[in-house]
């Protein structure tokens, strides 16, 4: 058991954390999100100098041969500053499902223009009815010549409207709950018949409803018929990534929040000498504590066997939601009436912890998942 | 980065294992399944079995008997034991006396005490709390007056666990009422049992349980031989056991297997004819207390492996008093389930069942037998040790400035 960092990892770290430094003050942010697609193309372009988007992908495919413990680095300190690119849309998502599912040739025309952050990808997967089931999907993949032409709704697409490309869930056989008959289809963000539809989201992240009329795929991702363990696998990818993103959120509002208690001045004394607000304050590092626990124990549970791979993943996101709820609500509780406006960093903050929780099953949901599984002999 | 077991941690596990699997006598472990404590003498017999297979004190130095393991194999070890479940070692002797001995103590007190202390030979018990002295434990009043080669100890402790088995209790005692700080005056010393002047009254805690007692001291004559470490000095070896290694105040182990207990508990307890843990209600409430005791495992892998600055001093890192916080809560929650579940068999006190002309056994299911004692009895788990409102004040202070 080793929990230290190698050489490189540390360098990964603070590089990002000093590029972030640089320019990612909280206004800087507010400035970001005003521009032309809901953030910054001159970070994104930073990004891909600084290696962080071919990171995750195979050297032969041109990345950087990165694992889950890079993934982690760079989630952890996207989530301190709030971070608002299609980061975990474009390299966690898209990407995971490139390095999973695609082959050689498919991977090796990608990567390269991901890496250099001249293509976006977005996850298409969620269905106006599916809530957070990755099975329940009636859009539908058909047969059409050596191709396929998809048909259906996807919603709440996590930066789908920018995306150059789409990779999106399509059932093309068994009924509307079969984990059999899906399959992961690639198209151009702007093939004939994809309508989109983008809107920001509560945290300032940017979404989509996209309707596909007869929209033809470029590729389809192996087997059209069994992708569910592609999704899967990816998503689960994605959890830890957001894991360590809300870590570093947590960690940045909890901080925010002792500077607060250390400065404010009420019957005239720090409103952090109350002990009441004391005892808040050290819940919110048990919880991150807890949190920060199941973001590495996400990170090392990603490579091990689906069921086992899948239960720790459910584990890990109760864990991170619940953590989330707690200290993004005595955060804004101890800031008072700061804490609810716009202007300030910590009401964002919250924000985004609460859509964390939501994306890809809340807490409750995961723990049904967790608890379908309890049994007396074990 | 790399969170897994190594091959050889694995293969000190499966030992660790297998001896204990041979060598744990039956009637031992199934008292502890039922969520009762050890008899002393079941204590006692394991801890020499496990002191003849040179495991007694895996914590200690070698040259006092210690195995040179390193934290992650001491941490596997105690895991095993709390998971068999095998007795857990009297940490009266083995984490309190004897490391403080080891550390302060003369020649003469290590040579004469530390076999005795590994072996159980004498059982040890605590007096640091008193009635006026919890929290607050610098407040104590016991004083011990110097007189030609002894001490003369005169006061009362409580809360004193096992004292109705002990052999030795190690106090802290006020040898200066004058000092300028009240930690100054305070002196270490070793007390006889049978030493006149003592007299132990139990306190029956809410489960019926006899575990804690109070000791009375009246005109207690102690040789000045047995005072460790210098006199007015005794703060020094109590702040020893606080920047002990505290991962034990986790209780992983013991989580782990009482879990396991609730579960079985809740396959056999019935509602419409049906298992209880068929429920979607208490399905959820076992797997979110299994998520809690996963994040407290990997929490207390990350210090043991050394990943953070625990390891090197209590003051850098508040994970000691995160997983005291956290272990206590959980181990709680699970008794507290573990009454929901017995239902109504959970509310008769049937008392000792091994006790003479005792009708518990056929009276009711031994499942739901131990439920509520434990759920009363580990209440105790927040409030000994630093209770958790004072381990949220250290954070607070030490760690957070506040």
């Amino acid at each position: 058991m080793d929990f230290d960092l190698t050489e490189e990892q540390r360098l990964l770290q603070s590089n990002l954390r000093r590029l972030l430094a640089d320019h990612y003050a909280f206004n800087r942010r507010a400035n970001y999100q005003t521009e032309a697609p809901g953030w910054s193309r001159a970070m994104w372009g930073r990004y891909a100098e600084l290696g962080l988007l071919g990171l995750p992908f195979a050297e032969e495919d041109g990345g950087f041969g990165g694992g889950p413990v890079e993934t982690m680095l760079v989630a952890e300190a996207l989530g301190e500053v709030l971070a608002l690119e299609p980061w975990l849309s474009t390299v966690v998502l898209g990407g995971g499902l490139l390095r999973h599912g695609a082959d050689a040739a498919l991977r090796q025309r990608m990567v390269p223009a991901i890496a250099a952050g001249e293509a976006l990808l977005a996850f298409a997967q969620a269905e106006p009815q599916s809530r957070y089931s990755l099975s329940d999907i009636t859009t539908t993949a058909r047969r059409d010549g050596d191709g396929w032409v998809l048909e259906g709704r996807k919603s709440v697409v996590l930066h789908g409207d920018t995306a150059d490309w789409l990779l999106v869930t399509a059932r093309s056989a068994g009924a509307r709950h079969d984990r059999g008959g899906i399959g992961v289809f690639l198209l151009r963000g702007d093939a004939p018949g994809v309508l989109r539809q983008g809107y920001a989201m509560v945290d300032g992240q940017r979404g989509a409803e996209i309707t596909l009329s007869a929209a033809r795929a470029e590729a389809v991702l192996g087997n059209a018929e069994d992708g569910l363990a592609l999704v899967e696998r990816v998503v689960d990818e994605a959890i830890a990534a957001l894991a360590a993103e809300a870590v570093g959120t947590m960690s940045a509002l909890h901080a925010m929040t002792l500077d607060y208690l250390k400065t404010r001045k009420q019957f005239g004394a720090p409103i952090g000498s109350f002990q009441v607000l004391q005892h808040r304050a050290s819940d919110m590092m048990v919880a991150l504590e807890q949190a920060r626990s199941m973001a590495m124990y996400a990170t090392m549970m990603l490579e091990e066997p689906a069921a086992a791979r899948r239960a720790a993943l459910s584990a890990v996101k109760v864990q991170i939601g619940r953590s989330a709820r707690l200290i993004g609500q005595q955060a804004v509780q101890m800031h008072g009436g700061i804490g609810i406006a716009t202007e300030y960093a910590a009401g964002h903050a919250f924000k985004r912890l609460a859509a964390i929780d939501t994306t890809f099953g809340d807490a409750d949901h995961h723990l049904r998942a967790l608890a379908a599984e309890v049994s007396a002999a074990a | 980065m790399d969170l897994r077991f190594t091959a050889e941690e694995r293969a000190f596990r499966a030992e660790v294992r297998d001896f204990i699997e041979a060598n744990l006598p039956a009637e031992t472990r199934q008292r502890m399944i039922e969520g009762r404590v050890p008899t002393k003498a079941q204590t006692v017999a394991w801890q020499r079995i496990l002191n003849a297979r040179g495991w007694a004190v895996p914590d200690w130095p070698e040259e006092h008997g210690g195995t040179g393991w390193t934290a992650v194999q001491r941490y596997i070890f105690r895991e095993e034991l709390q998971q068999t479940p095998a007795p857990q070692p009297l940490g009266f002797n083995t984490n309190m006396v004897g490391p403080i001995i080891i550390a302060f103590g003369t020649e003469a007190q290590k040579r004469h005490f530390l076999p005795r202390i590994r072996n159980i030979d004498d059982w040890w018990c605590q007096g640091f709390s008193e009635p006026g002295a919890g929290s607050d434990l610098a407040s104590l009043k016991t004083r011990a007056v110097r007189d030609g080669d002894h001490y003369v100890v005169d006061g009362q402790k409580t809360w004193t666990t096992y004292a109705q088995n002990a052999d030795w209790i190690f106090c802290l005692v006020r040898t200066n009422p004058q000092a300028a700080k009240r930690q100054e005056g305070i002196s270490f010393l070793l007390i006889d049992m049978r030493s006149p002047g003592i007299t132990v009254r139990p306190v029956i805690t809410i489960d019926g349980g006899h575990e804690v007692n109070e000791v009375f001291f009246d005109n207690v004559r102690v040789p000045v031989s047995n005072l460790v470490g210098e006199e007015n000095r005794g703060w020094d070896c109590a702040k020893l056991l606080l920047g002990h290694e505290r991962t034990g105040a986790a209780r992983v182990g013991v989580s782990k297997e009482r879990l396991r207990r609730l579960k079985f508990m809740a396959g056999e307890a019935q509602e419409n004819g049906r298992p209880l843990i068929e429920q979607q209600r208490i399905r959820e409430k076992i797997a979110a207390i299994e998520v809690e005791l996963k994040a407290l495992e990997m929490t207390v892998l990350h210090v043991l492996a050394g990943g953070r600055r625990a390891g090197e001093s209590r003051q850098a890192d508040p994970a000691s008093s995160i997983l005291k916080l956290r272990g206590s809560e959980i181990a709680q929650s699970i008794t507290e389930l573990m009454m929901e579940v017995a239902g109504p068999y959970g509310l008769a006190a049937p008392g000792d069942p091994d006790a003479e002309g005792s009708n518990a056994p056929e009276l009711m299911p031994e499942w739901a037998r131990s439920a509520a004692p434990l759920y009363f009895n580990w209440r105790k788990l927040s409030i000994f040790g630093g209770t958790n409102e004072i381990q949220r004040q250290i954070m607070a202070k030490a760690f957070m400035g506040l």
